[in-house]
C-alpha cells in the first residue's frame, strides 16, 4: 500500500538524475571533444554533433547512463559467471569478505555490549577504545592488517573480512549497548523481585528488549561491511572483487568499468539492507509487533 | 502473624543536595490477611517504605522484618508479588505468557504453569485474553494483567505501588471493587500505596497516614469499616467520618503547607 504511493515521487526523482547527469557528461566530456578538433586542426563540431560524440567515448571523463548501462548488461548477463571479466563473479568475491566480516563484526559487536552493560570494568574502560577505533582512517589500517595477518600466514578471504569487522562492529556496539539497557527501571525491579540470575534477566528482558536496535545498527554495519571489503581490495594489490575492478580501471582510465563497479556496489549494498530490513519485519511481528 | 515488622527504620538518601530523610523513625506492623494502605503526599516514603519491604531499597536505620526474614531472605523465597503504578507488562509476549515469566524463573513445570496462568486469569476476569498481546488490552485490562503476574506464584503477601494511579476514576472504581473480591477470595495480605483519600478509606482495614520532610508516619486508623462492601458504603456517614479523619492526619503533618 506504502509502496504503490512511492512509485511516482521515486520514480520522479530517478528522472530529473538522470538528466542533471546527461547535462553534465556533455559539459564534462566537451572538452575533450575540443581539445581533439585543435590538435586536428578542424573546426570543433556542431552542438548536435558534439552532444552524440561526449556519449560514445571509450574513456570518457563521465559516462553516460547508457554507456554504464551497457557495461553492467555485457558483464553480468553476457558473461559466464566463473569468467574473470565477469561483474557477477567480482561481486560475488566481494560479497563473501562482506557477509564472514559481518558475520564477525555482528558477534565481536554483541559479545562487546554484553560486557559493557554486566561488567563495570568493562563498562568504563572498553567504550573510550571502541570509539577511538573509529577515528583511525580505514585506509591507513587496512594495508597494516593485510600485512601482518599475511606474515603469520593468514592471507585471502580472512584478511578483507577483519577489515569489514573492523568497520561493523561499531554501530552493532553502540547499538546494543543501548537497546540491552533500554529496558526501564519497573522492569528490571520486577525482575529483582522474582529473584532472576543475572542470565534470566538478560534472555528475558535484555535480549529481546533490544531487537529494535540490533536491526537498525544491522543495516548501518552490512553496508559499512561493504564498504570495508571494496576498502580491503584497493591498497593491497588484489586481482578479483569490485574494489580491484574499481582500481585497475582507475589504472588505465576505463572510467565505464569503474563506473559499473560502482553501480553494482550500490546495488549490492541496498539488497544487503534490504534483506536486513525483511528479517527485521519477520522478526518484530514475531515478536507481536503493534503493525503500524 | 505479623507478616511485615518495621521498628525505628529510616532510609537517609544521599545526595548532591544533602542527606534526603526518605523514612525517618517509623514503627508499624503488618498482620496476616490485613490490607494496609499508605496515604500521603509525594515524598512521604509511602513507596519507599514499600520499596524496603521488597528489598528494592537498603534501610540506613532500624529494622524490618518480612514474614520474619529479612527482606532479601523473603524476595529470595518469593514471599511477595510486586504491583507497579504501570502494567510493565513485556511487549513481545502475550498475557499468559507474561504471567509466566516468574514461573518461568522459578523453574516450574509446563503443565503447572498452565493451571496457575488459567487459575490467575480468572481471578482477574481475564480468562478469554490470555492469548492477545498487552497493546490490544486496555489500560485497565493491562493493569489487571499485572496483578495477575503478581498472584500466579502464590505469594501471600500482595505490594502494591499505585495500581490504579494512572486510570480514570470509572475504571478505577471498578477495579477497587474487583480488588476487594479478590482479597476477600484469596486471603492475602495487601500493602497498597495510594494518593487518593476515598480509595485508602474504601479499600483497607488500616489506613497509614504519611508525612514528608523526613518521611514519617502521622496516624494509623484501624477502620471500622464492615468487610463486605458495596461502593455506596462511600456515601455513608461511617465512610466519611474515616475519610475526615485521614484528611486531619494529613493537614497535621503539614503537607498541604509547602
Amino acid at each position: 500500500m506504502t509502496s504503490k504511493g512511492k512509485t511516482i515521487p521515486v520514480l520522479t526523482i530517478v528522472t530529473v538524475i538522470v538528466v542533471i547527469w546527461y547535462v553534465c557528461v556533455v559539459w564534462m566530456n566537451a572538452q575533450f571533444v575540443y581539445d581533439q578538433a585543435e590538435r586536428a586542426k578542424v573546426e570543433p563540431p556542431a552542438f548536435s554533433q558534439l552532444v552524440v560524440t561526449t556519449m560514445s567515448q571509450d574513456r570518457p571523463v563521465l559516462p553516460a547512463p547508457h554507456q554504464v548501462g551497457q557495461e553492467l548488461w555485457k558483464t553480468t548477463v553476457g558473461k559466464k559467471i566463473t569468467s574473470k571479466r565477469s561483474l557477477v563473479y567480482h561481486a560475488w568475491i566481494t560479497l563473501s569478505a562482506t557477509l564472514l566480516g559481518f558475520i564477525i563484526g555482528t558477534a565481536l559487536g554483541i559479545a562487546l555490549a554484553v560486557g559493557i552493560v554486566h561488567n563495570r570494568a568493562m563498562d568504563k574502560s572498553v567504550m573510550p577504545w571502541v570509539i577511538t577505533s573509529q577515528t583511525i582512517p580505514i585506509l591507513a589500517i587496512a594495508p597494516m592488517i593485510i600485512v601482518v595477518l599475511n606474515a603469520v600466514g593468514i592471507s585471502g578471504l580472512l584478511p578483507k573480512a577483519l577489515i569489514s569487522t573492523y568497520l561493523s562492529f561499531f554501530p552493532i556496539v553502540v547499538g546494543m549497548v543501548k537497546g540491552l539497557r533500554s529496558p526501564d527501571a519497573a522492569q528490571l525491579d520486577l525482575m529483582h523481585t522474582y529473584h532472576a540470575s543475572a542470565a534470566q534477566t538478560f534472555w528475558k528482558l535484555r535480549w529481546p528488549s533490544s531487537m529494535p536496535y540490533l536491526f537498525t545498527s544491522l543495516k548501518i554495519a552490512v553496508a559499512i561491511s561493504l564498504v570495508g571489503a571494496i576498502v580491503g581490495e584497493l591498497p593491497t594489490g588484489a586481482v578479483a572483487g569490485l574494489g580491484a575492478r574499481m582500481l585497475a580501471g582507475s589504472y588505465y582510465g576505463q572510467t565505464i568499468q569503474i563506473w559499473s563497479a560502482l553501480f553494482m556496489a550500490a546495488a549490492l549494498a541496498a539488497l544487503l539492507v534490504m534483506c536486513v530490513g525483511l528479517a527485521q519485519s519477520f522478526v518484530l511481528r514475531r515478536m507481536g509487533e503493534k503493525p503500524a | 502473624m505479623t507478616v511485615v515488622s518495621a521498628s525505628n527504620l529510616s532510609l537517609t538518601f544521599e545526595t548532591n543536595d544533602g542527606p534526603v530523610h526518605a523514612l525517618k523513625d517509623v514503627d508499624l506492623s503488618v498482620e496476616q490477611g490485613d490490607f494496609v494502605s499508605f496515604i500521603g503526599p509525594s515524598g512521604c516514603g509511602k513507596t519507599t517504605f514499600l520499596r524496603v519491604i521488597a528489598d528494592l531499597e537498603q534501610p540506613t536505620g532500624g529494622s524490618i522484618s518480612v514474614n520474619g526474614m529479612t527482606p532479601q531472605e523473603a524476595r529470595m523465597k518469593r514471599a511477595y508479588g510486586y504491583v507497579f503504578q504501570a502494567a510493565s507488562l513485556l511487549p513481545w509476549r502475550t498475557i499468559e505468557k507474561n504471567i509466566a515469566v516468574p514461573l518461568e524463573i522459578m523453574g516450574l513445570s509446563k503443565s503447572d504453569q498452565r493451571v496457575r496462568i488459567d487459575r490467575v486469569l480468572g481471578l482477574v476476569d481475564l480468562a478469554n485474553f490470555g492469548k492477545k498481546y498487552p497493546w490490544q488490552l486496555s489500560g485497565g485490562m493491562q493493569q489487571r494483567a499485572s496483578i495477575a503476574r503478581a498472584l500466579a506464584f502464590d505469594a501471600d503477601l500482595l505490594l502494591m505501588d499505585e495500581p490504579f494511579g494512572a486510570l480514570d476514576e470509572i475504571v478505577r472504581d471498578h477495579l477497587n471493587e474487583q480488588l476487594l473480591e479478590l482479597w476477600a477470595r484469596t486471603n492475602k495480605t495487601i500493602c497498597f500505596v495510594t494518593h487518593s483519600i476515598p480509595e485508602a478509606v474504601y479499600l483497607s482495614t488500616k489506613i497509614v497516614v504519611m508525612s514528608p520532610r523526613p518521611g514519617r508516619v502521622t496516624d494509623v486508623i484501624e477502620s471500622t469499616l464492615p468487610k463486605e462492601r458495596p461502593l455506596e458504603i462511600r456515601e455513608s456517614t461511617e465512610f466519611l467520618k474515616i475519610a475526615h479523619r485521614v484528611r486531619e492526619g494529613l493537614r497535621a503533618g503539614h503537607s498541604y503547607d509547602e
